[in-house]
């Protein structure tokens, strides 16, 4: 493992219960500045994976490392504070508007107030939101626009690295694209490490440098999108199936036009 | 009518200002324990486990009941802070009052904060770990605000119960709209009845609309509306408390049993110590239990008693002296036992004695208890709360081998009534009351003098023993009324008449 991965797992393990490991053994890197998507299906060990990273759980073996620190040396709260998390279901705070979602972090350092409105403001416009958001509550939102106070919450407090629970899922294919290549366009601006999770290969292969497949809670495999095409497991190839049959229909419909 | 709902809106603000007190104070412990408690618990099951059975438990407790019970409780804790620290308090009233509504208030306080934090969306409190927050904060800034609605739900069913219950916390010494209640039914006074119901009801639902506004206003975040339902919940709470607090601390407290001869007699000592200058309250409705342990600790300075009560309740006696012979053994076991001062007999007796509708007693032949015995085995009896549970009830049946068919327990209002209409067929009656008469009914002898006589007695508490101004102020009360006085007074009351009108009637009668 490179020693200056941004986010390292070594041969980490969790089990709940006396079942089979929702993760086995998983050795992973996110590299500096690198946006990593881990893609598997659901019961896969993908959220349990993102949970460890920032010590909502323990791992049952193994080691993480984040920054280059063991994560067990680290205060967990401070961790969260300085690591953007997306969540699968949004979780805005309903109770909350949206600047007040948006600046929960940096409330919870201790900003001084001037320091957040300003930071809501700049995230606000970052996410293309105007400012008649800041007022609204989260139930007064459509899906498109919760998620991006949900990014621009994660975001808040300058994080280098975000980690995305299957931030895009809900969501219409149009808004999904958009936001997507919205965040991919962030992620570079502000030389982010991202780590996210999805089911959907297509995503991945849109927005992600490199692409890890965990199946029962081992990766399975790992490397640049186009290593994958071809790869020598039979899974990983039906993960390619759907993304190249479409790829292959458009072609076709596209040919057909010009002819 | 009219009268009796003046005198009704006359004693409001004495009556709603204790009420208001003992409701506020009950409820701001109950919160004060509730909360702590259900928090602690969120996440400990076993604790969470005992305080909601602890609390229900509470809550299968009959309200007057669980008030009652805290007397003796607080009369043992009294008597034991009064040993080891030297600091006695009172047992009756106001503390045990608050204790037992405090109780009472919990379990809607605490089974909303528990649900209402635990069926936040899991959702919501992963994303507040996620964002970084510490157990606590999450609490503080996530959980509570979402489940405050439902909380406050909680809070406002505390509160209805409470100022519902508290008129039940008249029996035990605390004035509350209870008092109307109460005396209403002891002198079939229906307007003091309804009366103290709507008032109850209507401070009830202000508060409980005041607590709704504010829950509004918070889950709005109007803070208009928070702060009207919290100063509407202030100003309510001052006024109802502004005239108890500007009356200042009451002198002498003149106690009542509950029934109408009590407060009559009361109020005649209230009117007397009134007009020789004395600041006098009453605490109005107190049980027969309670009553002697309350004079004795101080709780209140004088009342009226009954000789064969003290002679078979408190001595335990079971043997008939002669009246003149009880109280003098009375006398000196209360003076003896609880330095209470036995001032003398008022002149009349109120005995106990079961009486029989005249027409029914004469087809029977039955002129005496002696009598009776041969037909009870086909009979019904009814009587007061009390009187089953009485030794002369054990005496009575003892002496003359009774057994009835059936015995039933019912308010004295409504004995008499029932024996004229022949629904039962002997009751407990007081040879004192006027409705014996007013009835039709039929006092049965009781030639073997199984029940003992039933003196009434001026008693003073220990701490007024020497008082002797106040002691001079009621003197002229000793031997003043007869018999015919007190069942004509008596007659009056149950006619409709407020006790206090009647008390004025016997002090011109009687010549005070």
């Amino acid at each position: 493992m490179p020693e200056d991965a941004a986010i390292t797992l070594e041969g980490v393990t969790k089990h709940f219960g006396d079942g089979a490991p929702a993760l086995d053994g998983v050795s992973l890197s996110v590299r500096p500045r690198e946006f990593l998507a881990v893609v598997g299906a659901s019961g896969s060990g993908k959220t349990t994976l993102l949970r460890l990273i920032n010590r909502l759980s323990e791992p049952s073996a193994g080691t993480l490392r984040v920054g280059g620190a063991d994560v067990t040396t680290l205060d967990p709260i401070a961790l969260r504070r300085r690591i953007g998390y997306v969540f699968q279901e949004v979780g805005l705070f309903p109770h909350m508007t949206v600047a007040e979602n948006i600046a929960i972090t940096p409330r919870l350092l201790g900003w001084e107030k001037a320091r957040m409105a300003a930071r809501v403001d700049e995230l606000l416009g970052l996410m293309r939101l105007d400012g008649s958001y800041r007022a609204r509550f989260p139930h007064q939102l459509s899906g498109g626009e919760r998620q991006r106070v949900g990014v621009a919450r994660a975001l808040a407090a300058g994080p280098e690295m975000v980690l995305m629970d299957e931030p895009f899922a809900a969501l219409d294919p149009l808004t999904r694209d958009a936001l997507g290549q919205d965040y991919r366009a962030l992620h570079d601006a502000l030389g982010l490490t991202t780590l996210m999770i999805t089911h959907d290969m297509i995503e991945a292969l849109g927005l992600a440098d490199r692409i890890a497949v965990l199946r029962a809670g081992a990766v399975i495999a790992q490397g640049a999108p186009a290593a994958l095409i071809d790869h020598e497991h039979a899974y990983v190839r039906e993960l390619m199936q759907t993304p190249r049959k479409l790829a292959a229909r458009v072609d076709a419909l596209l040919a057909a036009k010009e002819r | 009518m009219d009268e009796a709902l003046a005198d009704a809106l006359a004693r409001l603000p004495d009556y709603l200002g204790s009420h208001v007190l003992v409701s506020v104070a009950a409820l701001a412990l109950g919160l004060a324990l509730s909360f702590p408690l259900a928090l602690a618990s969120l996440r400990r099951p076993v604790l969470r486990a005992l305080l909601l059975a602890a609390t229900s438990i509470v809550q299968t407790v009959p309200g007057l009941a669980l008030l009652a019970l805290f007397y003796p409780l607080l009369l043992g804790a009294a008597a034991l802070s009064e040993r080891v620290l030297g600091i006695g308090f009172s047992a009756l009233g106001f503390l045990p009052a608050v204790l037992a509504l405090a109780l009472y208030s919990m379990l809607p306080v605490v089974r909303n904060t528990i649900t209402g934090i635990m069926t936040v969306d899991p959702a919501v409190r992963q994303a507040a770990m996620g964002v970084g927050m510490t157990e606590q904060q999450a609490l503080r800034m996530v959980e509570l605000p979402l489940a405050l609605p439902v909380i406050m739900a909680g809070v406002r069913t505390a509160s209805v119960w409470v100022i519902g219950t508290a008129t039940l916390s008249t029996p035990i010494g605390q004035t509350s709209l209870g008092n109307y209640i109460f005396t209403g039914l002891q002198t079939q006074n229906w307007v003091f009845v309804l009366f103290g119901c709507v008032a109850a009801a209507v401070l009830a639902l202000l508060v409980d609309q005041l607590l709704a506004l504010m829950e509004r206003g918070f889950s709005a975040r109007r803070r208009g509306a928070v702060a009207a339902g919290a100063i509407g919940l202030v100003l309510t709470t001052s006024l109802a408390l502004v005239p108890n607090l500007m009356r200042g601390n009451a002198g002498y407290v003149i106690g009542a049993k509950p029934f109408g001869e009590q407060y009559i007699l009361a109020g005649l000592i209230e009117d007397r110590l009134r007009a020789k200058g004395f600041a006098a309250a009453r605490r109005d409705g107190l049980g027969s239990a309670v009553i002697l342990d309350a004079l004795a600790a101080g709780d209140i300075d004088v009342y009226v008693e009954y000789s064969g009560t003290i002679w078979a309740n408190q001595m335990r006696r079971s043997d008939v002296q002669p009246r003149a012979e009880i109280l003098k053994e009375v006398a000196g076991w209360l003076k003896g036992r609880h330095g209470i001062e036995t001032m003398g007999g008022l002149g009349f007796e109120n005995a106990y004695a079961l009486a029989m509708k005249r027409e029914r007693a004469a087809q029977l032949a039955v002129r005496s208890i002696a009598d009776l015995a041969r037909h009870a085995p086909a009979l019904s009896i009814a009587g007061d709360y009390e009187f089953f549970g009485r030794p002369e009830w054990k005496a009575i049946r003892e002496t003359y081998g009774l057994s009835f068919a059936r015995e039933r327990q019912m308010q004295a209002e409504f004995m008499y009534p029932a024996a004229a209409a022949g629904e039962v067929d002997v009751i407990s009656a007081y040879t004192s009351d006027g409705r014996v008469a007013q009835f039709g009914l039929q006092v049965l002898e009781d030639p073997k003098q199984a029940i003992p006589p039933y003196d009434a007695i001026l008693l003073v508490s220990p701490k007024r023993a020497s008082d002797k101004a106040f002691l001079d102020a009621l003197r002229p009360l000793i031997d003043a009324i007869n018999v015919e006085t007190m069942r004509e007074a008596n007659r009056r009351a149950s006619g409709g008449a407020t006790p206090e009108a009647v008390a004025r009637w016997l002090a011109e009668r009687i010549g005070n």
